[in-house]
């Protein structure tokens, strides 16, 4: 039998981890090496000229990290990844292959924020330049777009909370510019969407999040549509030009649609640095395995807890796409129909004072900086994740002060629900002293 | 034939029953797509015969080059196209004239060569066709060396892959 066609689920186990050639071993192996020997001389220059297949050093490629690699460009329908070090690695990496000095990025104002801070300070030490708009206003959209735009960047579904981006809108946008879309996917993961199905181009991920899915492994990748054309323009130069490093060679014409994503191994990591490790790669892979059935249940649970919220007296509103309330729901119903994802965020009567109260009095909840985990997390976005914001930039990311954030794990509901209710009510008793 | 997408049972088959590729737009330069491909499928063991009007009667790679697909004297399984699409056309009809005289069976068209007039002709003749694919990435791809470079093989397997590749 040959599966032509193989489902998510089927593809979550096997993609990119076919048993050991060597050794028949059906888990993938951790090659927890460096370097490869080369079976001669000519072999060894071919390697270094790009003109064959293989390892050469695990700063740019190695055998437990292809694949996961493969796995995460498989499940989302993509031509190639490369795997990096973290989610931002992989924002520099994607961008990296984008933008020369001088060149602009029109990104969403809705973006973890520690991205906001990436984009709008760091890179600014580049000479990239990121403007922040509205993207639920297209009209916003097209107009910040500049001919030095090199990309637009957005979140399929935003950290903190809430917020479904309308990718068929944005792809044509970026279409008719003649740029990619770029489209981070950690909060929703390819289980929920997959945003080259919706025309995204480029799609990045922290893998830290629901990929690796058990807090264990900290990791980003970069997956390339393969559908993007370098050459309709000259705004691609890192592609469609000839590569001084590699002796004048053409990305573009002679890799066509794994063009990107060799450049991103063979020149980006190679030159930047900042590989994936085998380890991670192999926690990562693991994690993957159980992605659709966490996913479901999280989702689920986070429904059940968003809808638990808003009939709760101490909280104002629930920022979930998955409640009717939600001016989000139309969206999250034609883009997530499996699930709005297990993350969010509400607002907590009493402010400032009180959502830091009631951060502090989870039992079961953890108090702490990430999401994805299969354990439920708590954190009050506007002293922590989103604290390097000015308080406009705060309010604008959906992380104002009486905000919190929650992520949803697997434990069981009415726990969830009992710590929930038990912490608010610590907060209003904090707060009627 | 559908030239969109080919089952992988498909371009397994042509990679295996082919030993001899004649390619034509075969470059002597070494940074130049065409030798990338040439050299790469030399070393899994096919022969490649490169053909480029420009070069005749040189050395490529240890083979000599020819004018055209009549000039070569052996016969050949594939015919490679590294040319564009309206010249693909040209060497289609080339390909058609000299089937039975050479033993082609097959008429490949590179990554971004596409040209369903010719294709049509070609598999009316007989022939059998690929078009926008590579030989050396569609080679690497199902022997799981593309893999190794993050790429997205469209394989799943239970089965532990013989170590000779094809
Ligand atoms: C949506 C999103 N993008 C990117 C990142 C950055 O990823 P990392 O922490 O793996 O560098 C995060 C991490 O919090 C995130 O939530």
């Amino acid at each position: 039998m040959s599966i032509d066609k193989p489902g998510f689920e089927t593809l979550q186990l096997h993609a990119g981890t076919p048993p050991d050639p060597v050794t028949g071993a059906r888990q993938t192996p951790i090659y927890q090496n460096t370097s490869y020997v080369f079976e001669d001389a000519d072999h060894a220059a071919d390697l270094f000229n790009l003109q064959t297949f293989g390892f050469i050093y695990s700063r740019l490629t190695n055998p437990t990290v292809a694949a996961l690699e493969e796995r995460i460009a498989a499940l989302e329908g993509g031509r190639g990844t490369t795997a990096c070090a973290s989610g931002h690695a992989a924002q520099v990496l994607a961008f990296f292959a984008l933008m020369a000095p001088g060149d602009e990025i029109v990104a969403s104002t809705r973006l973890y924020g520690g991205s906001i801070t990436q984009l709008s300070k760091t890179f600014r030490k580049f000479d990239w330049h990121a403007h922040f708009v509205d993207f639920d206003d297209p009209a916003a959209v097209r107009a910040a777009v500049g001919p030095r735009t090199k990309a637009l960047f957005c979140e399929a579904l935003a950290n903190p909370g809430g917020v479904v981006s309308d990718l068929e809108v944005l792809a044509e946008i970026a279409e008719a510019a003649g740029i990619p879309l770029v489209v981070d996917n950690t909060m929703a993961t390819p289980y929920l969407i997959r945003p080259i199905d919706w025309g995204a181009d480029l799609v990045i991920h922290s893998t830290t999040k629901f990929l690796s899915g058990n807090g264990t492994a900290m990791g980003g990748a970069v997956v390339d549509s393969g559908t993007f054309d370098w050459g309709r323009n000259d705004k691609f130069p890192s592609l469609s030009r000839p590569e001084e490093a590699y002796h004048g060679l053409t990305f573009w014409e002679t890799f066509g649609d794994l063009a990107f994503t060799m450049y991103t191994h063979a020149v980006s990591l190679r030159d930047l640095g900042p590989s994936q490790s085998p380890m991670n790669a192999w926690l990562t892979l693991l994690g993957i395995e159980t992605l659709s059935v966490r996913m479901e249940r999280q989702c689920a649970n986070a429904l059940a807890v968003a809808q638990f919220l808003e009939a709760h007296p101490q909280v104002a509103w629930v920022s979930y796409a998955g409640l009717e309330s939600s001016k989000y729901k139309a969206l999250a119903e034609k883009y997530l129909p499996k699930g709005a994802g297990a993350v969010f965020t509400f607002g907590i009567e009493g402010g400032y004072e009180a959502g830091r109260a009631m951060v502090e009095n989870c039992e079961l909840l953890s108090h702490l900086a990430n999401i994805g985990d299969t354990r439920s997390l708590v954190i009050h976005p506007a002293s922590t994740t989103h604290r390097q914001l000015t308080p406009e930039q705060q309010v604008a990311a959906g992380a104002g002060p009486e905000v919190i954030r929650l992520s949803i794990g697997l434990e069981t509901l009415d726990d969830i629900l009992a710590d929930l209710d038990q912490a608010l009510g610590h907060a209003r008793r904090m707060a009627a002293e | 034939m559908n030239h969109d997408t080919y089952p992988n049972s498909y371009i397994r088959r042509i990679l295996r029953e082919t030993r001899t590729i004649a390619m034509v737009g075969a470059s002597a330069n070494w940074n130049r797509p065409s030798h990338f491909a040439m050299k790469y499928l030399q070393t899994k063991g096919y022969r490649v015969i490169p053909v480029n009007p420009g070069q005749a009667g040189k050395q490529i790679l240890g083979e000599t080059c020819y004018a055209s697909l009549a000039d070569i004297p052996e016969s050949f399984d594939m015919v490679d196209v590294f040319r564009n699409s309206e010249a693909a056309g040209e060497v289609a009809e080339e390909a058609i004239r000299l089937k039975d005289a050479k033993g082609i069976r097959t008429l490949w068209m590179q990554l971004g060569v596409r040209n369903d007039a010719a294709a049509a002709r070609a598999e009316a003749a007989g022939l059998q066709v690929v078009m926008n694919r590579c030989p050396k990435i569609e080679f690497g791809r199902l022997n799981a060396e593309l893999s190794w470079g993050g790429f997205n093989s469209g394989i799943v397997t239970s089965k532990r892959r013989k170590l000779r590749a094809s």
